[in-house]
C-alpha cells in the first residue's frame, strides 16, 4: 500500500514493483503456496489508507501488508492492523515516532529519520576530518528536521556548525553564498530536496566555495546531476537510509538490479531494495510453513537473513535492528553507491 | 556581528546589485502598464516566464551546450536578446489583445481586468506545465520540474576590491540593465510616442482629444514593457540556468514590490526600487539569516509608504488619482 499514482508515486512505484518481483520470484519456486499480491493506492493520504485497509482486512483477507509507504499513513493504519493482527513492513516509513507506538504487528525495513541525521554527521566528519561545518535547510518540516539533526550530530562530535535557510523555491541564494564563503566551512551539508540543492550547488562552486557539500534522501536523484550541472555536482555525498544499487557491480545488487530491469524495464530507484527485501520477510515466513496472519507475525520476531538492502532483523518494537545508512558520491556525472557509512570510501 | 557585516558586505552589494537590476527590469512592465491603464497586469511574471524560455528555446535550436567566447558569444547573446524580447513583447501584445481589451471596450470595471490578468497568469502556467516543456522541450511528465540551461560562458573574477570579487556575470547583468533602462528613458522621454505615452497616462481622455491613438500607445506600452521583461529573462536565464513553469512568479511579486518601493508608474522610480529591494535583501540577510530576507524587504516596504505613500520617488509618470 502506498501513494502509486499520487504526487508523490516517483517514491512508491519503485518499492512495490520491488515487492511484485519477490512475489513473482516465489511463486515461480514454490509449489505448495502461491502468494496473490493486491495492490492498494493510497495516493500518500491518510485517511484514504484507512478506508483502504478496511477493504483489504473485510473484503479481500488479506493475510500480511507491505506498506504503508509513507509515516502519515502508517500512523492512522496502524491501530488498525494492530486489531486486526494482520502484521505489516513498511519499506519507506521514517517518521521515529511510529515505533513507540507498542504495537506488535508493525516493521519497518528503514531506519528512521533520528539514525540519518547523526550518522551522515559522523560520516562526514571521520571522512574529511572536519573542524567546521554550515548546515543549510530549506525551512520546510523535513529539510529542517534533517538539518537540526546533522548539525546536532556535528556538534557532538566537537565541530563548529553556522547555519542559514533558503526559500526552496527562490532561485537566487547570492546571500547564503557570501555567508557560507565568510565562514569558510570544511563541510557543508543541505537539508532539504534535489532541486534547490542543486541551484545552491551550481552557486556555491561559482562563488569559489570549495568545500565538499552533502545532503541527506531528499536529494539522492540523477537529476541533482542536471540541476547543478556536472561539474558543480561533482563530489557531492549523499546520505540515505535506502541502497539503491545505481548500477553497481557488487554481485547480488546487479542480479537484483538486472532481475528488476527485464521486468519492469527500469533501474531499481528509491526504495525498490526496501520493498523486495519486506515482501521477502514475508514470503520466508510462508516458506516455512507458516500461513496465518499470526503465525506469520511470530516468525517475524525471529527472522534474520542477508536481504539485498540490509541485514533483515526486526528488534521487539518492530525496527530494523541493522539501522544503516548509506552513503552515495557523485562520480562523473553519476549518482554512484559507495556503500553504509561504516564501509564507505570518498573518493 | 559587525564582523559579519564587514567581511560579507561587498559580495552582499554586489549579489543584491544583480538581483536588483533583474527586479528592476521586470518592474518596469509593472510600472508602464500601471502608469497608461491604472492596472496591476498579474500575468507580467508570466511575460518574463515566456522569454526565458523563448532564449531557451533558441539556445537548445543552435546546439549550444557548452560555453562560448569571442565573437560567437557577442553573436549569440545578441541573437538571444532579439528573441526573448521578441517573445515576452510579442505575448505581452497578445496578453493586451485578448484579456484585457475586450474588457476596457465594454467598459468593464478594473477588478475584472484583474480576475482576468490573474486567470491569463495561471492559464500561461499550465500550457507551459502541461504542454509546452514536455512537448517542445521534450521533458515528459516532467512538466513542473526545473529545465536546465547550459552555461553560456565561462565565469571569471574581471577585479576585486578588498574582499570582493566582481565577476564578468555580475557586471554584465548590472550593466545590461542599466543601458535598457538609460534606453527606455530616452524613448520615453524624447520620442513622439513616449509623448503619446506620457500623455495618455496623464489624461486619456485629453490625450483622445489631442489626437492621441490611445489603442496603439496601450499596445506600444504593452510591447515595450514585455521586451524589457525579455531582456530580464535571459539575464536570468543566463545567470541561475534553471527555468520552471512557475519562476516568474517570485520574480513578478518582487518585481511588483519594487515598483511599489520606487513610486509606481515611475520609470526612475523602478529602477531605484529594484536595486534597493536587492541590497535590502542581500544587506539584511547578513544581519537575520537569508530566511529573513522577504520579511525585511516587506518590512522596508511598509516603512516607507508609511511616510511617503506614493513611494520613494512618487507617482511622476501621471497625476495621482484619489
Amino acid at each position: 500500500m502506498g501513494d502509486l499514482t499520487g504526487a508523490n508515486s516517483a517514491l512508491m512505484i519503485p518499492p512495490s514493483q520491488g515487492a511484485q518481483l519477490a512475489v513473482d520470484e516465489f511463486n515461480a519456486k514454490s509449489t505448495k503456496v502461491k502468494v496473490e499480491m493486491v495492490k492498494y493506492d493510497s495516493q500518500g493520504n491518510p485517511d484514504q489508507a484507512v478506508t483502504q485497509v478496511q477493504q483489504a482486512i473485510t473484503q479481500d483477507k488479506i493475510t500480511a501488508l507491505v506498506g504503508p509507504g509513507f509515516s502519515g499513513e502508517s500512523r492512522n493504519v496502524g491501530p488498525i492492523l494492530e486489531q486486526a493482527k494482520i502484521p505489516s513492513i513498511s519499506a519507506s516509513a521514517t517518521n521515529p515516532a511510529l515505533a513507540d507506538n507498542g504495537w506488535k504487528f508493525w516493521h519497518r525495513v528503514v531506519a528512521n529519520d533520528d539514525v540519518q541525521g547523526p550518522a551522515v554527521a559522523e560520516f562526514l566528519v571521520k571522512a574529511k576530518s572536519a573542524k567546521k561545518a554550515f548546515v543549510i535547510d530549506d525551512a520546510a518540516e523535513y529539510g529542517a528536521g534533517l538539518g537540526d539533526a546533522v548539525a546536532k550530530g556535528f556538534e557532538s562530535q566537537g565541530v563548529k556548525v553556522e547555519r542559514d535557510k533558503i526559500d526552496p523555491e527562490g532561485s537566487d541564494y547570492s546571500s547564503t553564498v557570501t555567508k557560507v564563503k565568510a565562514s569558510a566551512p570544511d563541510v557543508i551539508f543541505f537539508g532539504g530536496y534535489y532541486a534547490p540543492l542543486g541551484r545552491l550547488l551550481k552557486q556555491l562552486r561559482d562563488g569559489g566555495v570549495k568545500a565538499v557539500v552533502s545532503s541527506g534522501d531528499g536529494s539522492v536523484d540523477q537529476a541533482l546531476v542536471e540541476g547543478a550541472g556536472k561539474d558543480a555536482a561533482e563530489g557531492a555525498v549523499l546520505g540515505c537510509p535506502c541502497l539503491i544499487p545505481f548500477g553497481s557491480d557488487v554481485p547480488e545488487l546487479k542480479t537484483f538490479s538486472d532481475n528488476y530491469k527485464a521486468k519492469f524495464g527500469t533501474d531499481p530507484l528509491i526504495y525498490a531494495t526496501e520493498g523486495y527485501d519486506a515482501m521477502t520477510a514475508f514470503l520466508k515466513a510462508i516458506e516455512a510453513g507458516n500461513t496465518t496472519s499470526e503465525k506469520i507475525n511470530e516468525y517475524l520476531s525471529t527472522i534474520d537473513f542477508p536481504g539485498v538492502s540490509k541485514q533483515i532483523k526486526f528488534n521487539p518494537n518492530g525496527e530494523i535492528a541493522a539501522s544503516v545508512i548509506h552513503i552515495y558520491e557523485v562520480k562523473d556525472g553519476k549518482v554512484t553507491w559507495l556503500g553504509d557509512t561504516s564501509k564507505a570510501q570518498l573518493s | 556581528m559587525l564582523n559579519d557585516f564587514i567581511s560579507q558586505v561587498g559580495p552582499s552589494t554586489v549579489g543584491g546589485l544583480a538581483s536588483g537590476a533583474i527586479y528592476a527590469l521586470i518592474a518596469l512592465g509593472y510600472t508602464m502598464v500601471y502608469g497608461v491603464l491604472r492596472l496591476i497586469n498579474f500575468a507580467h511574471s508570466e511575460i518574463f516566464m515566456i522569454g526565458s524560455f523563448a532564449a531557451l528555446f533558441v539556445i537548445n535550436l543552435m546546439g549550444i551546450t557548452g560555453p562560448l567566447s569571442g565573437i560567437a558569444l557577442v553573436g549569440t547573446m545578441l541573437l538571444l536578446l532579439l528573441a526573448s524580447m521578441a517573445a515576452s513583447g510579442g505575448a505581452a501584445v497578445v496578453l493586451e489583445r485578448v484579456a484585457y481589451r475586450p474588457l476596457r471596450r465594454r467598459g468593464a470595471s478594473r477588478l475584472a481586468a484583474l480576475i482576468s490578468a490573474i486567470g491569463a497568469s495561471i492559464f500561461l502556467q499550465e500550457l507551459f506545465a502541461l504542454v509546452i516543456i514536455p512537448e517542445v522541450f521534450d521533458r515528459p511528465s516532467q512538466g513542473r520540474n526545473q529545465v536546465p540551461v547550459p552555461r553560456l560562458f565561462d565565469r571569471e573574477t574581471v577585479f576585486s576590491i578588498g574582499n570582493t570579487d566582481i565577476r564578468n556575470d555580475h557586471l554584465f547583468i548590472i550593466v545590461a540593465a542599466v543601458v535598457m533602462m538609460v534606453l527606455l528613458d530616452v524613448f520615453v522621454n524624447r520620442t513622439r510616442i513616449g509623448r503619446g505615452i506620457r500623455a495618455t497616462s496623464q489624461d486619456p481622455e485629453t490625450a483622445v482629444l489631442m489626437g492621441v491613438n490611445i489603442d496603439s500607445i496601450i499596445r506600444t506600452t504593452f510591447l515595450v514593457g514585455g521586451a524589457m521583461a525579455g531582456v530580464a529573462a535571459l539575464l536570468y536565464a543566463m545567470e541561475f540556468e534553471n527555468l520552471r513553469f512557475n519562476v516568474g512568479f517570485l520574480l513578478g511579486v518582487k518585481a511588483f514590490t519594487a515598483a511599489v518601493l520606487g513610486g509606481i508608474g515611475n520609470l526612475r522610480g523602478a529602477l531605484l526600487g529594484g536595486l534597493m529591494l536587492g541590497l535590502i535583501e542581500n544587506w539584511g540577510s547578513i544581519f537575520f539569516g537569508s530566511e529573513w530576507k522577504d520579511v525585511i524587504a516587506f518590512s522596508v516596504l511598509v516603512l516607507v509608504l508609511l511616510f511617503r505613500p506614493t513611494g520613494i520617488l512618487g507617482e511622476s509618470l501621471q497625476r495621482a488619482r484619489a
